[in-house]
């Protein structure tokens, strides 16, 4: 395979894996805030029980190329298309609906609400007949037996007490909580901006097993991330955005970390490097 | 491995510290944190117990009647700002709003005009349009409450003073269906009026609300944070809006209670209103800061002011050692909140 021009919806890049319809598919995505260029041209590609992840220095537009995934900006130009159907997110509230959550990097939750209240926020169950049709009361037996289902499930057993307010969590503890929220109702692509950034080793490895057991159960994940060795760790592929463009997608095989870098830096080019098994 | 991971933390040390045992202290501050309305409910029951020690006529049915008579229309006007206070807003134009919807509908009602019934519900939908005028400049032009209340304090008190011509009406003159909220009647040793009645029903399904639906959830969030409400999916300016309208139709509800507690329509009714109600919220254990505490600290708050208005006057001491006291724990009730957020695993 010739990795030569970048002309958006051409199949140009390196370690496209198959012809499968891609769950999540962006095409030539152009996006500017004034002069600034965020997005210029970028094309995306994420397949079923994958973890893709996006890299790239500040500016490159990892931001910019997330937010248009996930219905936080709307794109000049481009397409977007999920599950082969065209899709178009106007709010974060459409992607969502459509099935795509996304943990942000501020994690986006409410530190004096309890951790079933954080897991059903905004889509909170309400109890069955008319207690909860007439006078709209909420499941709250119902909510947190199933919040704390959906922390087992991915291995989450520090927390226990899903009654417990999130601020009396750790850093760590309240990333699994959004990442369980996520999980819990992620029907088609979750979305992980920087995950790691803000965590320790060892919670930063249980971040990573999670990730992995969302893909073990099938379900496609989107991770942003600066950290090299995590990336490395758990994705499959690699986007690897550079000044608003996809300079090309590699995967842990075909290469190594600091070549991932030298074409993240513009110090090589997916050309001069086509890795291991790309060429 | 080429890495650019900063090296891992000490942790060992942080977990040891994280697994040490909690002092008296600290398991204090986690049970104040986990139920707010504890210290305001400790601080009623103290009050209690000394003014009826300093002179035992407090504890009577009929001086306890009287006290919840008091208390009703601060308590009432203390829910809406309590559901505004919960979203880190706070609400100055409460008297203001009372004030309009209370002068509106009387002098309508003035000598048989308009039929009580239509009064009333007048009075709550211009209380509820007046609530959602403050709610639409705080949402729509993005202003701070204080300051949008502050405007409005004064703009509504000017149309009520306007309206009205600075007069009076006195509950004669009205439908009785208007000054009904002053009817008591005996329960048990004590006498309770509809107003009481109808503040402990306006406690019961605001307090559920908060508490057992997700609108309850939604504005805790939003106080809390509102960003993070917002990337959870939650319409944050429509919860807003709905808790300034509802905290409004509240304010006119309670007009219809001063009405009966006054005998009278008068724009000169309340004049304290404001910070009462917000007293009351502080004592009662919300915070300021949004997100924070339970509507029932709220009518202890109230109860706990109307106690000490009450204690003292029976104990024979100058009205301005309420003023005092009352100061005092407000400064108190919001030094213990700033303790409680501190809390940590």
């Amino acid at each position: 395979m010739t990795a030569t021009t970048h002309t958006p919806g051409s199949r140009l890049h390196t370690a496209e894996p198959d012809q499968r319809t891609p769950v999540l598919s962006a095409r030539g995505l152009v996006k500017t805030f004034g002069k600034v260029v965020g997005l210029d041209g970028v094309d995306l590609n994420l397949y079923p029980g994958e973890v893709l992840a996006v890299i790239g220095d500040n500016g490159a537009g990892k931001s910019t190329l997330i937010k248009c995934l996930t219905g936080a900006l709307t794109p000049d130009a481009g397409e977007l298309f999920l599950e082969g159907r065209p899709a178009h997110f106007k709010r974060p509230q459409d992607a969502r609906d459509a099935g795509i959550e996304t943990v942000y990097q501020t994690l986006a939750v409410v530190p004096a609400l309890d951790i079933a209240s954080n897991l059903f926020l905004g889509r909170e169950k309400r109890r069955r007949g008319p207690l909860g049709t007439v006078f709209r009361m909420l499941d709250q037996k119902g909510m947190r037996r199933e919040a704390a289902q959906a922390l087992a499930d991915l291995g989450i057993g520090t927390l226990q007490n899903v009654a417990q307010a999130v601020e009396t969590l750790s850093g760590g503890q309240r990333q699994a909580v959004s990442v369980a929220r996520a999980a819990a109702f992620g029907s088609k692509v979750i979305v992980l901006d920087e995950p790691t950034a803000a965590l320790g080793v060892k919670e930063s490895n249980q971040v990573l097993r999670m990730i992995e057991e969302v893909r073990s159960r099938g379900l496609p994940v989107i991770l942003i991330s600066h950290n090299m060795p995590h990336v490395f760790e758990v994705a499959d592929r690699i986007h690897i955005q550079r000044l608003g463009r996809c300079a090309g997608v590699v995967t842990p095989q075909s290469h190594t970390m600091p070549e991932a870098v030298a074409i993240m830096t513009g110090a090589t080019t997916l050309e001069q490097n086509p890795g291991q098994h790309g060429a | 491995m080429t890495t650019t991971t900063p090296p891992p933390p000490p942790t060992t040390a942080a977990q040891q510290f994280a697994l040490r045992r909690h002092s008296p202290l600290q398991r204090v501050q986690h049970l104040l944190h986990a139920h707010p309305a504890i210290s305001p409910f400790l601080v009623l029951v103290i009050a209690f117990v000394v003014f009826s020690t300093l002179n035992p006529r407090f504890a009577s049915p009929n001086s306890l009647s009287l006290v919840l008579q008091q208390v009703a229309v601060i308590g009432a006007l203390a829910v809406g700002q309590t559901l505004i206070i919960l979203t880190a807003g706070i609400d100055l134009s409460v008297g203001a709003i009372v004030i309009l919807a209370m002068m509106l509908s009387a002098k309508l009602a003035e000598g048989q005009g308009l039929p009580g019934a239509l009064a009333i519900c007048l009075a709550i939908a211009v209380g509820a349009a007046a609530g959602a005028l403050n709610g639409a400049l705080v949402t729509r032009l993005k202003l701070p409450p204080f300051i949008v209340t502050l405007g409005t304090l004064s703009v509504f008190t000017a149309i009520g003073l306007l309206y009205s011509s600075g007069q009076s009406v006195q509950a004669t003159d009205l439908p009785p269906v208007l000054s009904w909220t002053g009817e008591s009647f005996p329960l048990g040793p004590f006498r309770i009026t509809i107003g009481v009645v109808a503040v402990v029903v306006l406690y019961l399904a605001v307090g559920f609300a908060l508490s057992k639906t997700a609108w309850g959830r939604h504005v805790y969030a939003v106080g809390d944070d509102k960003e993070a409400a917002r990337l959870a999916g939650i319409r944050v300016d429509r919860v807003l809006l709905g808790v300034y309208l509802a905290a409004g139709a509240i304010y006119g509800i309670t007009a219809w209670i001063l009405i009966g507690r006054a005998g009278a329509a008068s724009p000169n009714a309340i004049t304290d209103a404001n910070l009462e109600s917000i007293t009351a919220v502080v004592i009662g254990g919300t915070s300021l800061f949004g997100g924070r505490g339970a509507l029932l600290g709220t009518l202890l708050g109230a109860l706990i002011v109307g106690f000490f208005r009450s204690g003292l006057a029976l104990a024979g001491v100058d009205d301005q050692y309420r003023v005092l006291a009352v100061g005092l724990l407000v400064i108190l009730a919001v030094a213990v909140d700033q303790w409680i957020r501190k809390v940590r695993a």
